[in-house]
Protein backbone atom coordinates (compact mmCIF):
# COMPACT_ATOMS: atom_id res chain seq x y z
CA UNK A 1 0.00 0.00 0.00
CA UNK A 2 1.57 3.28 -1.07
CA UNK A 3 -1.26 5.76 -0.51
CA UNK A 4 -4.67 5.81 1.15
CA UNK A 5 -7.08 7.47 -1.26
CA UNK A 6 -10.29 5.51 -0.77
CA UNK A 7 -11.30 2.63 1.51
CA UNK A 8 -10.79 0.33 -1.49
CA UNK A 9 -7.06 0.71 -0.85
CA UNK A 10 -7.48 -1.41 2.29
CA UNK A 11 -8.62 -5.03 2.40
CA UNK A 12 -10.78 -6.14 5.33
CA UNK A 13 -7.74 -7.88 6.81
CA UNK A 14 -5.73 -4.66 6.52
CA UNK A 15 -8.55 -2.69 8.14
CA UNK A 16 -8.52 -5.12 11.08
CA UNK A 17 -4.74 -4.98 11.26
CA UNK A 18 -4.74 -1.13 11.41
CA UNK A 19 -7.49 -1.14 14.06
CA UNK A 20 -5.51 -3.63 16.15
CA UNK A 21 -2.40 -1.46 15.83
CA UNK A 22 -4.46 1.56 16.89
CA UNK A 23 -5.72 -0.30 19.96
CA UNK A 24 -2.15 -1.11 20.88
CA UNK A 25 -1.04 2.51 20.44
CA UNK A 26 -3.72 3.94 22.76
CA UNK A 27 -1.31 4.60 25.68
CA UNK A 28 0.99 6.46 23.26
CA UNK A 29 -1.91 8.53 21.92
CA UNK A 30 -2.88 9.44 25.47
CA UNK A 31 0.67 10.55 26.21
CA UNK A 32 1.15 7.84 28.85
CA UNK A 33 3.99 6.25 26.92
CA UNK A 34 6.50 7.67 24.47
CA UNK A 35 7.21 5.59 21.39
CA UNK A 36 9.25 7.53 18.79
CA UNK A 37 8.60 5.14 15.92
CA UNK A 38 8.47 7.99 13.39
CA UNK A 39 11.48 9.94 14.63
CA UNK A 40 13.21 11.63 11.69
CA UNK A 41 10.08 11.48 9.53
CA UNK A 42 8.23 14.58 8.36
CA UNK A 43 4.54 14.86 7.56
CA UNK A 44 3.44 17.55 5.09
CA UNK A 45 0.00 18.80 6.15
CA UNK A 46 -1.59 20.24 3.00
CA UNK A 47 -5.03 21.52 3.88
CA UNK A 48 -6.46 23.59 1.05
CA UNK A 49 -9.75 23.85 2.97
CA UNK A 50 -10.42 24.68 6.60
CA UNK A 51 -10.14 21.72 8.95
CA UNK A 52 -9.79 21.50 12.70
CA UNK A 53 -10.01 17.86 13.72
CA UNK A 54 -8.41 16.19 10.73
CA UNK A 55 -5.45 18.59 10.50
CA UNK A 56 -4.83 18.70 14.25
CA UNK A 57 -5.19 14.97 14.75
CA UNK A 58 -2.75 14.21 11.90
CA UNK A 59 -0.31 16.62 13.52
CA UNK A 60 -0.82 15.17 16.99
CA UNK A 61 -0.50 11.62 15.66
CA UNK A 62 2.82 12.42 13.99
CA UNK A 63 4.20 14.18 17.06
CA UNK A 64 3.09 11.46 19.51
CA UNK A 65 5.21 9.06 17.47
CA UNK A 66 8.25 11.35 17.52
CA UNK A 67 7.83 12.68 13.98
CA UNK A 68 7.64 16.25 12.77
CA UNK A 69 5.13 18.24 10.74
CA UNK A 70 5.31 21.03 8.18
CA UNK A 71 2.14 22.88 7.27
CA UNK A 72 1.02 24.52 4.05
CA UNK A 73 -0.50 27.28 6.16
CA UNK A 74 -3.34 29.28 4.76
CA UNK A 75 -3.94 28.96 1.04
CA UNK A 76 -4.21 32.76 0.83
CA UNK A 77 -0.54 33.18 1.82
CA UNK A 78 0.82 30.21 -0.21
CA UNK A 79 1.95 29.97 -3.81
CA UNK A 80 -1.43 28.42 -4.63
CA UNK A 81 -2.90 31.91 -4.74
CA UNK A 82 -0.30 32.80 -7.39
CA UNK A 83 -1.77 30.11 -9.60
CA UNK A 84 0.46 27.16 -8.80
CA UNK A 85 -0.99 23.86 -9.98
CA UNK A 86 -1.77 21.08 -7.52
CA UNK A 87 0.81 19.02 -9.41
CA UNK A 88 3.60 21.56 -8.77
CA UNK A 89 2.64 22.05 -5.12
CA UNK A 90 2.69 18.31 -4.55
CA UNK A 91 6.02 17.84 -6.38
CA UNK A 92 7.55 20.54 -4.21
CA UNK A 93 6.24 19.20 -0.90
CA UNK A 94 7.14 15.69 -2.04
CA UNK A 95 10.76 16.78 -1.87
CA UNK A 96 10.42 18.19 1.65
CA UNK A 97 8.53 15.40 3.38
CA UNK A 98 8.13 11.65 3.87
CA UNK A 99 4.33 11.59 3.71
CA UNK A 100 1.57 14.06 2.80
CA UNK A 101 -1.88 14.49 4.35
CA UNK A 102 -4.09 16.31 1.87
CA UNK A 103 -7.46 18.00 2.04
CA UNK A 104 -8.65 19.71 -1.11
CA UNK A 105 -11.95 21.15 -2.37
CA UNK A 106 -11.75 19.30 -5.69
CA UNK A 107 -12.93 15.71 -5.89
CA UNK A 108 -10.18 13.34 -7.04
CA UNK A 109 -7.42 15.62 -5.73
CA UNK A 110 -5.96 12.88 -3.55
CA UNK A 111 -5.61 10.47 -6.46
CA UNK A 112 -4.20 13.30 -8.56
CA UNK A 113 -1.65 14.01 -5.83
CA UNK A 114 -0.79 10.31 -5.48
CA UNK A 115 -0.08 10.17 -9.22
CA UNK A 116 2.15 13.26 -8.88
CA UNK A 117 4.15 12.29 -5.79
CA UNK A 118 6.73 9.72 -4.78
CA UNK A 119 5.80 9.84 -1.09
CA UNK A 120 2.54 8.31 0.21
CA UNK A 121 -0.61 10.45 0.23
CA UNK A 122 -3.19 10.19 3.01
CA UNK A 123 -6.52 11.55 1.76
CA UNK A 124 -7.96 13.89 4.37
CA UNK A 125 -11.05 14.65 2.27
CA UNK A 126 -11.38 15.56 -1.40
CA UNK A 127 -14.45 17.61 -2.28
CA UNK A 128 -17.55 15.44 -2.04
CA UNK A 129 -15.35 12.39 -2.60
CA UNK A 130 -13.67 10.28 0.06
CA UNK A 131 -12.43 10.67 3.60
CA UNK A 132 -10.94 7.27 4.44
CA UNK A 133 -9.04 8.26 7.59
CA UNK A 134 -12.36 9.48 9.05
CA UNK A 135 -13.91 6.15 8.09
CA UNK A 136 -11.10 4.30 9.83
CA UNK A 137 -11.58 6.25 13.06
CA UNK A 138 -15.34 5.64 12.83
CA UNK A 139 -14.72 1.90 12.41
CA UNK A 140 -12.32 1.97 15.36
CA UNK A 141 -14.98 3.64 17.52
CA UNK A 142 -17.61 1.09 16.48
CA UNK A 143 -15.24 -1.81 17.11
CA UNK A 144 -14.35 -0.47 20.55
CA UNK A 145 -18.03 -0.33 21.51
CA UNK A 146 -19.20 -3.59 20.00
CA UNK A 147 -16.08 -5.75 20.01
CA UNK A 148 -16.22 -6.17 16.23
CA UNK A 149 -17.71 -4.79 13.05
CA UNK A 150 -19.71 -7.72 11.70
CA UNK A 151 -23.49 -7.74 11.23
CA UNK A 152 -24.39 -4.60 13.16
CA UNK A 153 -27.46 -2.46 12.55
CA UNK A 154 -26.13 0.97 11.63
CA UNK A 155 -28.34 4.04 11.26
CA UNK A 156 -26.79 6.90 9.27
CA UNK A 157 -28.85 10.04 9.78
CA UNK A 158 -28.95 13.65 8.60
CA UNK A 159 -27.39 15.07 5.46
CA UNK A 160 -26.50 11.92 3.55
CA UNK A 161 -26.32 13.69 0.21
CA UNK A 162 -23.38 16.02 0.74
CA UNK A 163 -21.67 14.33 3.70
CA UNK A 164 -18.62 12.53 2.28
CA UNK A 165 -18.07 10.94 5.70
CA UNK A 166 -21.17 8.79 5.40
CA UNK A 167 -20.44 7.80 1.80
CA UNK A 168 -17.11 6.15 2.63
CA UNK A 169 -18.49 4.73 5.87
CA UNK A 170 -21.52 3.10 4.23
CA UNK A 171 -19.27 1.29 1.75
CA UNK A 172 -16.92 0.12 4.48
CA UNK A 173 -19.71 -1.10 6.78
CA UNK A 174 -21.28 -3.10 3.99
CA UNK A 175 -17.98 -4.97 3.64
CA UNK A 176 -18.52 -6.19 7.21
CA UNK A 177 -22.09 -7.32 6.45
CA UNK A 178 -23.78 -4.57 8.46
CA UNK A 179 -27.43 -3.69 7.85
CA UNK A 180 -27.65 -0.06 6.81
CA UNK A 181 -30.51 2.33 7.55
CA UNK A 182 -30.31 5.70 5.78
CA UNK A 183 -32.41 8.36 7.52
CA UNK A 184 -32.55 11.75 5.87
CA UNK A 185 -34.95 14.50 4.89
CA UNK A 186 -36.16 14.52 1.31
CA UNK A 187 -33.58 16.33 -0.78
CA UNK A 188 -30.66 15.18 1.38
CA UNK A 189 -30.95 11.45 0.62
CA UNK A 190 -27.94 9.26 -0.02
CA UNK A 191 -26.96 9.77 -3.69
CA UNK A 192 -28.71 7.24 -5.95
CA UNK A 193 -25.46 5.98 -7.48
CA UNK A 194 -24.08 5.12 -4.04
CA UNK A 195 -27.30 3.30 -3.08
CA UNK A 196 -27.37 1.38 -6.36
CA UNK A 197 -23.65 0.52 -6.08
CA UNK A 198 -24.23 -0.83 -2.57
CA UNK A 199 -27.33 -2.77 -3.59
CA UNK A 200 -25.49 -4.27 -6.55
CA UNK A 201 -22.93 -5.52 -4.03
CA UNK A 202 -25.75 -7.17 -2.06
CA UNK A 203 -26.07 -4.62 0.75
CA UNK A 204 -29.24 -4.63 2.85
CA UNK A 205 -30.44 -1.02 2.86
CA UNK A 206 -33.49 0.70 4.32
CA UNK A 207 -34.23 4.32 3.40
CA UNK A 208 -36.57 6.41 5.56
CA UNK A 209 -37.15 9.91 6.90
CA UNK A 210 -38.23 8.62 10.33
CA UNK A 211 -35.28 9.12 12.68
CA UNK A 212 -37.00 8.28 15.94
CA UNK A 213 -38.54 5.07 14.61
CA UNK A 214 -35.06 3.86 13.66
CA UNK A 215 -33.34 4.28 17.02
CA UNK A 216 -34.53 1.30 19.06
CA UNK A 217 -33.18 -1.34 16.71
CA UNK A 218 -29.84 0.40 16.14
CA UNK A 219 -26.40 -0.68 17.35
CA UNK A 220 -24.94 2.59 16.07
CA UNK A 221 -26.71 5.89 15.44
CA UNK A 222 -24.42 8.05 13.31
CA UNK A 223 -25.70 11.63 13.19
CA UNK A 224 -24.49 14.26 10.75
CA UNK A 225 -24.99 18.00 10.54
CA UNK A 226 -27.76 19.39 8.36
CA UNK A 227 -26.45 22.61 6.88
CA UNK A 228 -28.71 25.62 6.59
CA UNK A 229 -27.30 26.59 3.20
CA UNK A 230 -28.68 23.40 1.65
CA UNK A 231 -32.25 24.73 2.00
CA UNK A 232 -34.08 27.28 -0.13
CA UNK A 233 -35.43 29.16 2.89
CA UNK A 234 -35.11 29.46 6.65
CA UNK A 235 -38.60 28.06 7.30
CA UNK A 236 -37.90 24.84 5.38
CA UNK A 237 -34.58 24.42 7.21
CA UNK A 238 -36.19 24.89 10.62
CA UNK A 239 -38.87 22.31 9.87
CA UNK A 240 -36.36 19.69 8.78
CA UNK A 241 -33.71 20.36 11.39
CA UNK A 242 -36.41 20.07 14.09
CA UNK A 243 -37.21 16.52 12.99
CA UNK A 244 -33.50 15.65 13.13
CA UNK A 245 -32.77 16.88 16.62
CA UNK A 246 -31.72 14.12 19.00
CA UNK A 247 -32.40 14.56 22.72
CA UNK A 248 -31.55 12.31 25.66
CA UNK A 249 -35.22 11.31 26.09
CA UNK A 250 -35.26 9.90 22.54
CA UNK A 251 -32.79 7.26 23.69
CA UNK A 252 -34.90 5.79 26.53
CA UNK A 253 -35.76 2.66 24.56
CA UNK A 254 -32.43 2.32 22.78
CA UNK A 255 -30.36 -0.84 23.12
CA UNK A 256 -28.09 -0.84 26.17
CA UNK A 257 -24.87 -0.75 24.14
CA UNK A 258 -26.09 1.46 21.29
CA UNK A 259 -23.67 4.30 20.59
CA UNK A 260 -24.36 7.76 19.18
CA UNK A 261 -21.61 9.05 16.88
CA UNK A 262 -21.08 12.34 15.06
CA UNK A 263 -18.11 13.49 12.95
CA UNK A 264 -18.40 16.97 14.56
CA UNK A 265 -18.82 19.90 14.50
CA UNK A 266 -22.42 19.57 15.64
CA UNK A 267 -24.89 22.43 15.66
CA UNK A 268 -28.44 21.59 16.79
CA UNK A 269 -28.74 17.95 15.82
CA UNK A 270 -27.61 16.53 19.18
CA UNK A 271 -28.64 18.44 22.29
CA UNK A 272 -26.04 18.70 25.09
CA UNK A 273 -28.11 16.45 27.42
CA UNK A 274 -27.20 13.50 25.17
CA UNK A 275 -23.53 14.03 26.14
CA UNK A 276 -24.26 12.68 29.62
CA UNK A 277 -25.91 9.47 28.47
CA UNK A 278 -24.00 6.18 28.18
CA UNK A 279 -24.67 6.26 24.46
CA UNK A 280 -22.70 9.42 23.59
CA UNK A 281 -19.44 8.52 21.89
CA UNK A 282 -18.61 11.51 19.69
CA UNK A 283 -15.83 13.01 21.78
CA UNK A 284 -14.10 9.62 22.10
CA UNK A 285 -14.63 9.34 18.36
CA UNK A 286 -12.75 12.63 17.84
CA UNK A 287 -9.92 11.42 20.10
CA UNK A 288 -9.81 8.17 18.13
CA UNK A 289 -8.80 10.26 15.13
CA UNK A 290 -5.36 10.57 16.69
CA UNK A 291 -4.74 6.92 17.46
CA UNK A 292 -6.18 5.68 14.17
CA UNK A 293 -4.05 8.13 12.19
CA UNK A 294 -1.01 7.03 14.20
CA UNK A 295 -1.64 3.46 13.06
CA UNK A 296 -2.24 4.60 9.47
CA UNK A 297 0.93 6.74 9.39
CA UNK A 298 2.93 3.69 10.52
CA UNK A 299 1.33 1.55 7.84
CA UNK A 300 1.82 4.12 5.06
CA UNK A 301 5.44 4.68 6.10
CA UNK A 302 5.99 0.94 6.38
CA UNK A 303 7.11 1.20 10.01
CA UNK A 304 6.77 -1.98 12.09
CA UNK A 305 5.05 -1.81 15.48
CA UNK A 306 7.08 -3.67 18.17
CA UNK A 307 5.67 -7.10 19.04
CA UNK A 308 4.18 -7.74 22.47
CA UNK A 309 3.18 -5.15 25.02
CA UNK A 310 4.52 -1.65 24.43
CA UNK B 1 -29.28 -7.72 -54.00
CA UNK B 2 -29.08 -8.12 -50.20
CA UNK B 3 -29.91 -5.29 -47.83
CA UNK B 4 -26.28 -4.54 -46.79
CA UNK B 5 -25.20 -4.32 -50.42
CA UNK B 6 -28.02 -1.87 -51.14
CA UNK B 7 -26.89 0.16 -48.20
CA UNK B 8 -23.28 0.24 -49.34
CA UNK B 9 -24.25 1.47 -52.76
CA UNK B 10 -26.08 4.53 -51.54
CA UNK B 11 -22.69 6.19 -51.77
CA UNK B 12 -20.10 5.36 -54.33
CA UNK B 13 -17.16 3.14 -53.64
CA UNK B 14 -14.03 5.03 -52.63
CA UNK B 15 -10.63 4.66 -54.21
CA UNK B 16 -8.51 5.10 -51.09
CA UNK B 17 -9.45 5.76 -47.49
CA UNK B 18 -11.39 4.28 -44.58
CA UNK B 19 -14.90 2.82 -44.39
CA UNK B 20 -16.61 2.64 -41.03
CA UNK B 21 -19.57 0.27 -41.10
CA UNK B 22 -22.06 -1.01 -38.54
CA UNK B 23 -22.28 2.26 -36.67
CA UNK B 24 -25.47 2.31 -34.56
CA UNK B 25 -28.27 4.09 -36.47
CA UNK B 26 -28.21 7.83 -35.95
CA UNK B 27 -24.73 8.01 -34.46
CA UNK B 28 -22.72 8.88 -37.59
CA UNK B 29 -22.56 12.60 -36.80
CA UNK B 30 -21.26 11.81 -33.32
CA UNK B 31 -18.67 9.52 -34.88
CA UNK B 32 -17.45 12.36 -37.08
CA UNK B 33 -17.19 14.63 -34.08
CA UNK B 34 -15.38 11.98 -32.07
CA UNK B 35 -12.88 11.46 -34.90
CA UNK B 36 -12.36 15.19 -35.31
CA UNK B 37 -13.76 15.14 -38.86
CA UNK B 38 -15.36 18.52 -38.57
CA UNK B 39 -15.74 19.64 -42.16
CA UNK B 40 -12.73 21.96 -42.04
CA UNK B 41 -10.54 19.37 -43.72
CA UNK B 42 -10.04 18.89 -47.45
CA UNK B 43 -10.81 15.16 -47.36
CA UNK B 44 -14.19 14.16 -48.81
CA UNK B 45 -16.40 12.42 -46.25
CA UNK B 46 -19.66 10.60 -47.11
CA UNK B 47 -22.14 9.33 -44.65
CA UNK B 48 -25.40 7.46 -44.79
CA UNK B 49 -27.72 7.19 -41.87
CA UNK B 50 -30.50 4.81 -40.86
CA UNK B 51 -30.03 2.28 -43.63
CA UNK B 52 -31.49 -1.21 -43.12
CA UNK B 53 -29.12 -3.78 -41.66
CA UNK B 54 -29.80 -7.48 -41.24
CA UNK B 55 -27.69 -7.65 -38.09
CA UNK B 56 -28.59 -4.36 -36.44
CA UNK B 57 -32.00 -3.40 -37.83
CA UNK B 58 -30.62 -0.03 -38.88
CA UNK B 59 -27.12 1.35 -39.10
CA UNK B 60 -24.98 4.25 -40.27
CA UNK B 61 -21.93 4.14 -42.53
CA UNK B 62 -19.10 6.67 -42.87
CA UNK B 63 -16.57 6.76 -45.69
CA UNK B 64 -13.50 8.94 -45.36
CA UNK B 65 -11.56 9.39 -48.59
CA UNK B 66 -7.79 9.65 -48.96
CA UNK B 67 -7.16 9.13 -45.30
CA UNK B 68 -6.31 5.97 -43.41
CA UNK B 69 -7.43 6.49 -39.86
CA UNK B 70 -4.89 5.37 -37.29
CA UNK B 71 -5.64 2.70 -34.74
CA UNK B 72 -5.70 5.25 -31.91
CA UNK B 73 -8.19 7.37 -33.84
CA UNK B 74 -10.29 4.31 -34.47
CA UNK B 75 -10.22 3.31 -30.84
CA UNK B 76 -12.19 6.47 -30.07
CA UNK B 77 -14.98 4.92 -32.11
CA UNK B 78 -15.44 2.28 -29.47
CA UNK B 79 -16.94 4.93 -27.19
CA UNK B 80 -19.88 5.34 -29.58
CA UNK B 81 -19.80 2.32 -31.87
CA UNK B 82 -18.04 -0.54 -30.09
CA UNK B 83 -19.13 -3.03 -32.74
CA UNK B 84 -18.23 -0.93 -35.78
CA UNK B 85 -16.26 -2.64 -38.50
CA UNK B 86 -13.44 -0.78 -40.16
CA UNK B 87 -11.94 -1.35 -43.59
CA UNK B 88 -8.91 0.40 -45.03
CA UNK B 89 -9.42 0.79 -48.77
CA UNK B 90 -6.60 0.98 -51.30
CA UNK B 91 -7.30 1.08 -55.04
CA UNK B 92 -10.99 0.22 -54.48
CA UNK B 93 -10.11 -2.95 -52.57
CA UNK B 94 -10.25 -3.77 -48.89
CA UNK B 95 -6.56 -3.76 -48.04
CA UNK B 96 -6.98 -4.22 -44.29
CA UNK B 97 -9.72 -4.85 -41.76
CA UNK B 98 -9.28 -3.31 -38.38
CA UNK B 99 -10.97 -3.98 -35.08
CA UNK B 100 -12.11 -1.21 -32.79
CA UNK B 101 -10.58 -1.77 -29.39
CA UNK B 102 -11.59 0.13 -26.29
CA UNK B 103 -9.12 -1.42 -23.85
CA UNK B 104 -9.38 -0.78 -20.13
CA UNK B 105 -8.76 2.95 -20.09
CA UNK B 106 -9.39 5.97 -22.33
CA UNK B 107 -6.47 8.37 -22.00
CA UNK B 108 -6.45 12.00 -23.15
CA UNK B 109 -9.50 11.61 -25.38
CA UNK B 110 -12.22 12.98 -23.14
CA UNK B 111 -12.11 14.99 -19.94
CA UNK B 112 -14.17 14.11 -16.86
CA UNK B 113 -17.76 15.34 -17.03
CA UNK B 114 -17.77 16.41 -13.36
CA UNK B 115 -16.80 20.05 -13.25
CA UNK B 116 -15.27 19.84 -9.77
CA UNK B 117 -12.88 17.02 -10.70
CA UNK B 118 -9.23 17.71 -9.80
CA UNK B 119 -8.11 16.74 -13.30
CA UNK B 120 -9.90 19.81 -14.69
CA UNK B 121 -7.85 22.33 -12.72
CA UNK B 122 -6.25 25.04 -14.84
CA UNK B 123 -2.89 23.95 -16.33
CA UNK B 124 -2.86 20.66 -14.42
CA UNK B 125 -0.51 18.50 -16.48
CA UNK B 126 -1.46 14.87 -15.77
CA UNK B 127 -3.31 12.74 -18.35
CA UNK B 128 -7.10 12.73 -18.46
CA UNK B 129 -7.97 9.12 -17.63
CA UNK B 130 -11.37 7.45 -17.83
CA UNK B 131 -11.51 3.82 -16.80
CA UNK B 132 -13.85 1.34 -18.42
CA UNK B 133 -16.13 0.21 -15.58
CA UNK B 134 -18.30 -2.08 -17.73
CA UNK B 135 -18.13 -2.92 -21.43
CA UNK B 136 -21.78 -3.94 -21.97
CA UNK B 137 -23.35 -1.49 -21.57
CA UNK B 138 -20.36 0.79 -21.78
CA UNK B 139 -19.77 2.83 -18.66
CA UNK B 140 -16.72 4.93 -17.77
CA UNK B 141 -15.43 6.25 -14.48
CA UNK B 142 -12.90 8.98 -13.92
CA UNK B 143 -9.61 7.61 -12.60
CA UNK B 144 -9.27 10.60 -10.26
CA UNK B 145 -12.69 11.50 -8.87
CA UNK B 146 -14.39 8.16 -9.51
CA UNK B 147 -17.50 9.73 -11.01
CA UNK B 148 -19.50 7.69 -13.52
CA UNK B 149 -19.52 9.58 -16.82
CA UNK B 150 -22.66 10.72 -18.57
CA UNK B 151 -22.49 8.76 -21.83
CA UNK B 152 -25.03 11.02 -23.54
CA UNK B 153 -22.83 14.10 -23.25
CA UNK B 154 -19.46 12.35 -23.53
CA UNK B 155 -18.60 13.89 -26.86
CA UNK B 156 -19.06 17.39 -25.42
CA UNK B 157 -15.96 16.82 -23.31
CA UNK B 158 -13.70 15.80 -26.18
CA UNK B 159 -10.18 17.11 -25.73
Amino acid sequence: MTSLITMDDLSNDEINEVLETAEKLLPVARGEKYLPLLQGKILGNLFFEPSTRTRMSFETAMKRLGGDVVNLGSVASSSVIKGETLYDTIRMVDGYTDIIALRHPRQGAAQYAADSAEVPIANGGDGAGHHPTQTMLDLFTIKQAHGGLERLNIVLAGDLRYGRTVHSLAHALHRFNCDLVFVSPKGLRMPADIVSDLEALGAKITETDDLFGSINNADVLYMTRIQKERFPDEEEYRKVSGSFKLQASDLNEAKENMIVMHPLPRVDEITPDVDKTRHARYFEQAFNGVVTRMALLCKLLDVEIPEGEL
Amino acid sequence: MSAPETAMRRVTAINNGTVLDHIPAGKALLVLKMLGLDGEMATPVSLVMNVPSGKMGGKDIVKVEDRELTQSELDRLALIAPHASVAIIRAYNVAEKRVVNLGEEVVNVISCCFNNCASLGAREPLDHRLKVATHEPLSLRCHYCGRTQDMETLVDNLL
